[in-house]
């Protein structure tokens, strides 16, 4: 991997990152009806974004894998790196929803369509990490999981249009027609440093999920919880 | 069957059962049968199957309705369908301190129960805020909000009830 990307992504992406929420928080100008709160728009907007982004990348990688007739351990690898970095930027946007929800809606949570949609998506993707962890066998672990992943995608077109198809709690989208310039500019430039830095997050997940495939293919005992060595440390200690 | 083949199927019966589940929630009309509030008019419409029962009530604060007294801690407003006049509304008392938005004209929703009295008593008071987002206007202060309540400067949030259905 070439070293430039590797390095200069991460540090680029939270470059751009930072000066969005720089421009959020200092030269943007605050809601006439919110006040300074509106600001964390810049945060949990982005976030929730490239969860999405990341749980499709899921789906796309599971449907590959299947479909595909030279299926390789790289569209698995993609898979999961995307599956566990949604969760995170999914999580962290859940978080910052009910932060922002606390002082506008007055509750942190209520079981509205937008809000239980993404409960159970974040749920989805977690038990998608767990039959992961539970299944030794590459073969049927990568088989099964993207199963469970093409049937975790049927939630986010829900997510999405959850505040559209039915009454909310959340607002409907916004677009840069109910959204002055200023603030649309500083939400703009904080997803693209949020973007880059997912990019980096996902190749370098990426690249420890191959590594692990290739190792499990190559040596499946040298890998500790899959009998042969790890057996060893397992048996009863006897005094 | 080969591994490439079964791949196949699995895929080809996954990608079935998403489609048919997501076709069920979008075309189903499950918004029906399961809604997170019922407009006053709606609820008025239950007439005594409203009674008792939690429910959640959503809509627009009449302007002009709101009542706070201090002495006593209680806030009475009528929830109506929207910001018109002459629209179905409902007289809600709630004992909770409203998040800082709540005004005329807003958007709400209220969890509580509605009686024979025709009062709705709520014991959760949620705002719902429009999806937009402006500027203060010039000499506004959105950080002191409560003192240009008055004027009737603010704007009503349109992205609930009707608009929603």
């Amino acid at each position: 991997m070439n070293k430039l990307i590797k390095w200069g992504l991460p540090v680029v992406g939270l470059g751009v990152l930072a000066a969005g929420w720089w421009l959020g928080l200092a030269w943007a100008p605050p809601d006439r009806e919110m006040g300074d709160v509106q600001r964390i728009m810049y945060v949990h907007v982005p976030l929730q974004w490239m969860a999405m982004l990341a749980m499709f990348l899921n789906f796309v990688a599971a449907v590959a894998y299947l479909v595909r007739s030279n299926a390789s351990w790289k569209l698995d690898s993609t898979a999961e790196s995307a599956a566990e970095v949604g969760l995170v930027l999914g999580a962290l946007g859940m978080v910052t929803g009910a932060i922002w929800g606390r002082p506008t809606w007055g509750v942190y949570w209520s079981w509205d369509p937008r809000l239980t949609s993404e409960a159970i998506m974040l749920v989805t993707y977690t038990g998608y990490l767990v039959l992961r962890r539970f299944v030794e066998d590459p073969d049927k672990r990568a088989t099964w999981s993207a199963v469970v992943a093409i049937l975790g995608a049927i939630n986010l077109p829900i997510v999405w249009f959850s505040v559209r198809w039915w009454r909310s709690l959340h607002q409907v989208q916004s677009s840069p027609k109910t959204v002055d310039p200023q603030m649309v500019l500083c939400l703009r430039v904080s997803a693209i440093g949020l973007l880059l830095l997912t990019i980096a997050m996902l190749m370098h997940r990426y690249r420890i999920a191959l590594a692990e495939r290739r190792a499990e293919v190559a040596l499946p005992e040298a890998l500790p919880g899959t009998g042969g060595a790890a057996s060893v440390h397992d048996t009863p200690k006897v005094a | 069957m080969t591994p490439v083949a079964r791949n196949r199927l699995f895929a080809l019966g996954a990608l079935l059962v998403a489609g048919a589940g997501l076709g069920f929630v979008a075309f189903g009309n499950i918004g029906e049968n399961l809604v997170y509030y019922w407009s006053p008019s709606e609820m008025l419409a239950q007439g005594e199957k409203a009674y008792s029962a939690t429910i959640r009530l959503g809509g627009v604060v009449q302007p002009g309705s709101i009542q706070w007294n201090a002495e006593h801690t209680t806030l009475h407003f009528r929830v109506a369908n929207d910001a018109k006049e002459g629209t179905p509304s409902v007289l809600v008392r709630s004992t909770e301190t409203p998040p800082q938005m709540f005004r005329d004209k807003i958007g709400v929703v209220v969890e509580g129960t509605y009686d024979a009295s025709g009062v709705f008593s709520s014991n959760r008071l949620m705002v719902n805020h429009s999806n937009e987002y402006r500027a203060p206007k010039e000499g506004e202060d959105p950080n002191k909000w409560r003192e240009t309540l008055s004027e009737g400067t603010t704007t009503a949030s349109t992205g609930t009830g009707a608009e929603a259905r």
